[in-house]
């Protein structure tokens, strides 16, 4: 399992490659952490193109010095098959402004958690056709009742849940009894 | 038994029963009940391969022998895994195998509640991240216990006799051995009383629930895993799960 952002373990052809990516006049010393912070808004996740990295608050830490930049990230679910991906997103997309070899360092503590998901974001979600997670990560009972999930097409309340889970990992698929339209919800967690 | 030598078999009993189980589980990929049923089983899956990738990165680390998180999943024999004889039974039908999931998940839930709290902070870490994802496991295979159990007279039949053949590999769960003791001892894993409180607790709450009965508490259990002996089903699991790895060893890409 290749961890990214080693560069020892980069061949030569690999490192050749990545510098062509980089532009010829870029200036990455000239950006700040702001700029970077809004170069990774451009970065949508993979498998929910509606919302970018930094909305669903799994880019926890940018650290730059003017010389070396490294981005810490925190993976959403365990497994999460697009965590490499994600990882390799924002290596290109940092490369693609200048900045010639970007660290990224998984972080796991904090345990990432729904409730890092901007407003902003959740907006998207919904208009995505995702249900965004409902209330707060802390009050989710154990066995105890599902939470009432608003349907994102037409806003019922009158829901059900088919599935604990969805076509991800961190999403369940429900239905709503109004519009009969089936729907994702994204779990919080 | 030190306690760094404890530790590095608490990380792999950890690793292994999450893979082996998470294995199982990937095998009624393309063949589940329903495809709800189905996407759900893979992401409890997907979940667990993932959560034992960063137990045996850490495992990795300490044993320190050049060996990577890949190469302890796929180029150990059998008698080197140290997963529960449960997580290695087969799925035989849906009864089965969401009994099979709820004794686990129970034991699962409580162990890593207790780990978030480990006085290892990269052990606090993982759970931590585990926990959440082990919460939404026992919630749907509590579920099932009970629609099963409480259902039509057929269900219920098929779920009283899950439990019944399950219910010998349960001991383990809940039995500690030595390293667990020396975990338990250095406030790095849960307390055993506890635990075993905890899961005996669980289980009874919704197995009565279910309408199902649970097996003796004194009944003979199969134990072992742990150190290495397995049912005669883990040899088969590795055959298929390692093939590759053993077949071309060192690729790269594949």
């Amino acid at each position: 399992m290749p961890q990214h952002g080693d560069s020892d373990s980069r061949s030569a052809v690999d490192i050749l490659i990545a510098s062509d990516r980089v532009p010829a006049n870029a200036r990455p010393d000239l950006l700040t952490e702001d700029d970077i912070w809004a170069l990774l808004e451009e970065v949508k996740d993979p498998e929910v193109p509606a919302v970018s990295v930094v909305e669903l608050g799994i880019v926890r830490a940018v650290h730059w010095d003017g010389k070396e930049l490294s981005i810490d990230v925190t993976p959403t679910y365990s497994g999460c098959p697009a965590t490499e991906l994600i990882e390799e997103l924002i290596t290109e997309a940092l490369r693609a402004a200048g900045f010639r070899d970007p660290k990224i360092k998984q972080v796991l503590t904090p345990a990432w958690t729904t409730d890092w998901i901007t407003d902003e974001g959740k907006e998207k979600l919904r208009a995505f056709g995702i249900a965004p997670p409902e209330g707060s990560s802390s009050k989710m009972s154990l066995l105890g009742e599902p939470e009432v999930i608003a349907c994102p097409h037409c806003g019922s309340k009158d829901t059900e849940r088919v599935s604990e889970f969805g076509s991800t990992a961190c999403k369940a698929l429900y239905r709503c009894k109004e519009c009969l339209e089936p729907f994702d919800y994204f779990k919080c967690i | 038994m030190t306690q760094a030598e404890a530790l590095k078999e608490y990380l792999l009993r950890l690793a292994d029963s999450d893979m082996i189980l998470g294995q199982r589980l990937c095998e009624l990929c393309g063949k589940a009940p329903a495809l709800e049923e189905e996407m759900a089983l893979m992401n409890v899956a997907l979940d667990l391969v993932g959560q034992a990738r960063n137990w045996y990165e850490y495992a990795a680390e300490l044993i320190d022998d050049g060996r990577d998180a890949d190469k302890l999943a796929f180029r150990r024999d059998a008698h080197d895994y140290r997963n529960l004889l449960l997580t290695e039974q087969p799925n035989e039908d849906y009864a089965v195998t969401m009994g099979r999931q709820f004794f686990f998940d129970v034991y699962h839930y409580f162990t890593l509640k207790s780990l978030t709290e480990s006085s290892d902070e990269r052990i606090a870490g993982i759970a931590a991240k585990a926990l959440k994802e082990a919460t939404y496991h026992l919630r749907r295979s509590s579920e099932w216990v009970k629609r099963l159990g409480d259902g039509t007279e057929e269900s219920h039949r098929r779920m009283q006799e899950a439990i019944d053949i399950l219910w010998r590999f349960t001991g383990e769960l809940i039995t500690p051995d030595d390293t667990d003791r020396v975990m338990a001892e250095a406030g790095i894993g849960p307390d055993p009383d506890q635990l075993a409180k905890d899961w005996r607790g669980m289980v009874n709450e919704v197995l009565t629930q279910a309408t199902l009965t649970p097996g003796a508490e004194d009944a003979w259990m199969y134990m072992g895993g742990k150190h290495g002996e397995h049912t005669e089903h883990l040899g088969f699991i590795l055959a298929e799960m390692q093939f590759l790895q053993r077949a071309y060893p060192d690729a790269t890409t594949w």
